[in-house]
Parts: C-alpha cells; structure tokens; sequence
C-alpha cells in the first residue's frame, strides 16, 4: 500500500461495507489512501480509539457523535459525521414463545406489531439493542412510546450475541443490524417481524466519523476518504455488483461469515423465519441513491430531540453532521448536492423530486410509522 | 491508598481470572469479585456496588457494561479497562480524556497496584470536580429562586430589596430553616396563586 496511511475503525457488520468497499476495490488507492481497517471489539471501544487519536476515522452509529456533541455517553470530544455511511439495514426480531402469543402480524405492520405486543405481555419486555446510543434504540423508544402501557426494558447485547440472548431467554426481542438477525432466524430461534425502515423509512444508520480537530488538521486526507468512500457506496448500491459486494464482505478478514447470511441485507431478501420464504424489503439498506450519503442536518436534529436535547442542543447537534464538508469535497466527482442541508424529516411519503444542484435528485419517502413530521428549521437562532 | 475498595472484574477466561485476583490481592485489595456471565453483570453491579469496575479493553462486554453504568449513575464508579500490550500513549490519553474510563496495562502484575491507584486517584479527582460543579449550579439556582422571593415581597409589600431578604432571613430563622426553603416556599405559593 503507498499514499497517507489512515486508520479507520469499524464493527464487522454489513452496513460496513462502504468501509470494506473502499479498500478492496481500490477506491482509496485511487485517491492515495492506504486504508487501514482497524476492526473494533465494541462501540465504546471504537469511540474511546477514536477520540484518544488512536484511529483516525471511524464507521459510527449516528447518534453517537450527536450524543457527545451534547454531551452525552463518555468522553469529551467533538466528533462530526462526514458523511452518512448507510441509512437504514436493521431488523426488529422476537423470541420463538412471543412470535407464538403474537399470532399473525403481517411483517412490517409497526402499528398492529406494538398493538399486538401490549395486549399478549403483561410483563415488561426485555429487548436487546446493540448500544445504547444507536438508531436501534431511538427508533424502539419513538415506536414504543406509543403505547405507553407497554414497558420496555432495553438490555445491551453486543450483536453476535443476540441469537444466544433470545435463544436463553435473556431476552424477549431484538432490534439488530444484519447479519445478526438473519443469523437468529437461521438458528431458528427468532421470528423477524419489521425492518427498522418500518418505523422509519429513512433513517440515517451509520456514519463516517472523525475528530473535528483531525478533520481541521487533515482536511486534504478526509477529502480524500470521503471520496473514496462515496464512490464505494455508488458501487455497492448497483444491483450487478451485490455478488461481489457480498464474496467481498464475507471473507475472512471481514466479517468472516458465509455469503448467505450477507446476502439478505445486500439483496434486501430478508426471510421473517426459517420457514418462510424470503421477501422483497425495498431500500431495506441504502448506500447511495437518494441522497444516502448525504448528511443532513435535520437528521442530526431529529436524533438530538429524541435524546431529549433542548432547541439550544439541537441547534448544536445540527453542527457535527458535515453537510458543508459534503458539499466542499464531492461537488468535484460528480455528487449531486440537494438544494437545501435541512429538510422536515417525515414529510415524504413517496418518492420525491427536489431542486438539486445537477437538476435530478429524487429523494426516498421518509415518512415515520405514526405520520408524526418534525420541523426543526423554525429553531434557528 | 489504603481504604478497602471493592473491585468487580469482567472476565471469561478463569485463568486470566486468577491471575487477576491474585494480583489485586497480593496489592492489598481483599474485597474482590470476578464475574464471567455477562447475563448477571446488571444485578452484580447493583447488588455489589463495586467501587470500580475493570474489564478488557477487547471485551465485547463492555457496551453492555457502559449501558449499565448509565442507569447506575458510573459518575459514582470507576471503570478501569486493561490492555494487553502496554501502550504509555494511549493510557495518558485516556487520563487526561478524564470521565471515568482509564486504560491500564493491567495485566503486568507487578505494575497493577500502582496503575489502579493512579486511575482511582484521577477518578476521586474528577468526581471531586462534578460535586463542586453541582455545588456552583445549585448555588446560582439558589441565588435565582431568593431573587424571585425578594420580587415578590418588594411588589406585594413595597418593600425595597434589603428588607426584602432581611424579612426572609428572619422568616427562616425564626421557623429554623434555611432561607433558600423559605424562598422556595414563597416563589411556590406565589406560583400556586397566580
């Protein structure tokens, strides 16, 4: 490998793929990268690595460097999302005994889900989520807030853990990424019942994250990356690269599973149970079309005030989701940059032409499972 | 340091266990717990209520570990991580990122008592630091509260600011309690009737 060496932090799921993409592919190589993939055994790991300097970059769950913008989950830092890595790709999945007591939900059905759940539990209900600052959990507390009878207990469990954890019973349900769901269903010990998308349809999943002092320091090398990873995620979302995409991604020095439980996430081809036929879940992950990558500010916003920020912290959540760094650095490959940095997140519920800067941008409904929208716009100043 | 702390540590492997253990007690700390099943680590950290917590760096655990640290309130908890490798860096890194996570190369035994005395010490330090930022932001709450008190009386009694806290003060001493819970009392009632 020759270039500048940079050294970026993931957790082996599929969403990395951007990441692993990136470097396979010579992407990086192409900008002068040498991409160093730097595997982490956790999320608080990846971000202490990240903020102590030893990691130059690194895939986040985008409400993590909201949360610490605000304040909140561990070390002081000011961490910004250069770009977004993927949107949606998680699963909402039950134990075998209350996929039993639920009966017959369609999947994807959030309402009739929650309304089903609340009636057949009397107790509270234990779900595993990954961390605690994740979309899994903001999207499980929005949905579940719902109904307020249902009482949710939210356990941490790290992701290739959840099949054992539902399958001990240490847990009733799981809100996971792939390919940790397919895995239960695989084992046969979980019933799929929604894709994250169901509850939002856009939700932003993981993001590209650096040091906001690094990005200052370095703002040759994170062009650079940035680069290098958006035209990774151009390639990945065409459908006659996802073979590849998934021999690539199983191998071992990746996620080291075999290709038919990355498959499902690429594909969107999610089977609720090992009984059942696979289904077609559209956008089930997204890393490019509509404006995927694109980091917008709302986004940030919208995880800001689900973590309970004030309009003063929502404002300053809106700052660390690199939407001017976006536009700065990729206008010169071609990107398509959506007129706006901010949009009412919720508001679309079909797919929708907007003023963009090549004229052609159309971006995916957004829409949340209860109609709710959210307008942070108002908020400025 | 010599006071007795209790020391939970978040381990699989019971060799590594032991080792642990031993070194932590050849250091002079006795009350020590060793926990392999994740599945407990919830009700351990409850029911032991250790002083400090010290887990891998490379565990996967430790999300799970964090997680329970917020709902148990870590500012009161020290979280020591080990490293295999020793790592001078990362470890003043980590100190002077301050909170509560220290990284230790704790595995070196002979080294173990002298870096977890130094994490404790930084972490006593840091939440030193809160109790008296908490203190500040109480007192300035207090200093508002007493304020509105003293609007109060100055419109409904047209009194001027110093008789205002004079009639406070003497209100508060005369019932034995503190002019803050006076104030309160008063800026409660005014807002009751309003």
């Amino acid at each position: 490998m020759t270039g500048t060496v940079l050294h970026c932090g993931y957790v082996p799921l599929v969403d990395c793929a951007p990441l692993v993409i990136a470097k396979e592919l010579g992407f990086a190589a192409e900008e002068g990268l040498a991409l160093n993939l730097v595997r982490q055994p956790s999320w608080s790991a990846l971000r202490d690595m990240l903020t102590l300097g030893h990691l130059d970059a690194a895939q986040m769950l985008s409400p993590m460097p909201v949360a610490m913008s605000i304040g909140l989950g561990g070390l002081n830092a000011q961490i910004d999302a250069l770009m977004v890595l993927s949107v949606n790709g998680t699963v909402f999945g039950v134990s075998q005994s209350l996929a039993s007591q639920i009966g017959d939900v369609s999947f994807g059905d959030a309402k009739g889900l929650l309304t089903k759940i609340a009636q057949v539990n009397d107790k509270p209900l234990r779900v595993g989520v990954p961390f605690h600052y994740s979309m899994h959990r903001l999207l499980l507390s929005y949905w579940t807030s719902t109904a307020p009878k249902l009482i949710i207990e939210e356990v941490t469990v790290p992701p290739p853990r959840m099949a054992d954890a539902v399958a001990d019973g240490f847990v009733d349900a799981f809100w996971v990424g792939e390919p940790w769901g397919s895995v239960a269903v695989q084992r046969g010990v979980a019933r799929l019942m929604m894709s994250g998308g169901d509850v939002w349809q856009f939700a932003p999943e993981k993001v590209l994250a650096a040091r906001r002092d690094w990005i200052e320091a370095n703002s040759d090398t994170a062009r650079k990356l940035m680069r290098a990873v958006y035209q990774a995620a151009q390639w990945l979302d065409a459908k006659k690269n996802k073979p590849l995409a998934v021999e690539i991604l199983g191998r071992s020095e990746h996620l080291s599973l075999s290709p038919d439980l990355i498959d499902p996430a690429l594909t969107g081809h999610i089977a609720p149970s090992a009984d059942e036929n696979p289904m077609q879940v559209d956008r089930f992950v997204q890393f490019h079309k509509h404006a995927a990558s694109f980091p917008w500010r709302s986004q940030a916003a919208w995880i800001a005030h689900q973590l309970g920020a004030d309009a003063a912290d929502v404002e300053k959540a809106k700052t660390c989701f690199r939407s001017d760094l976006y536009r700065q650095n990729l206008v010169g490959i071609g990107a398509d940059m959506p007129g706006a940095s901010q949009k009412i997140e919720g508001s679309l519920r079909f797919e929708t032409a907007v003023a963009s800067s090549r004229g052609h941008m159309i971006l995916a409904p957004d829409a949340f499972f209860d109609g709710r929208t959210f307008d942070f716009s108002a908020e400025k100043g | 340091m010599s006071e007795n702390l209790r020391i939970l540590v978040v381990e699989a492997d019971p060799a590594k266990v032991r080792d642990i253990v031993d070194a932590l007690n050849a250091a002079g700390w006795s009350d020590v717990k060793a926990l392999g099943q994740i599945s407990a680590l919830d009700r351990t950290v409850r029911e032991f209520a250790p002083d400090i917590v010290l887990i891998d760096l490379a565990n996967p655990d430790r999300d799970t570990l964090e997680h329970i640290s917020y709902v148990t309130q870590t500012e009161k908890r020290a979280v020591a991580l080990f490293v295999d490798q020793t790592d001078d860096n990362l470890t003043k890194a980590a100190l002077n990122a301050g909170v509560s996570a220290y990284v230790v190369d704790g595995l070196t035994m002979h080294r173990i008592k002298p870096v977890l005395e130094t994490a404790i010490a930084r972490f006593q330090i840091m939440r030193q630091m809160q109790s008296e930022l908490d203190a500040a932001k109480q007192a300035l709450e207090d200093r508002k509260t007493i304020d509105r008190a003293k609007g109060i009386l100055m419109r409904q009694r047209g009194l001027s600011e110093d008789d205002a806290y004079n009639l406070l003060r003497k209100t508060a001493m005369s019932q034995g309690r503190k002019v803050i819970d006076v104030a309160h009392a008063l800026v409660t009632a005014a807002d009751l009737l309003s």
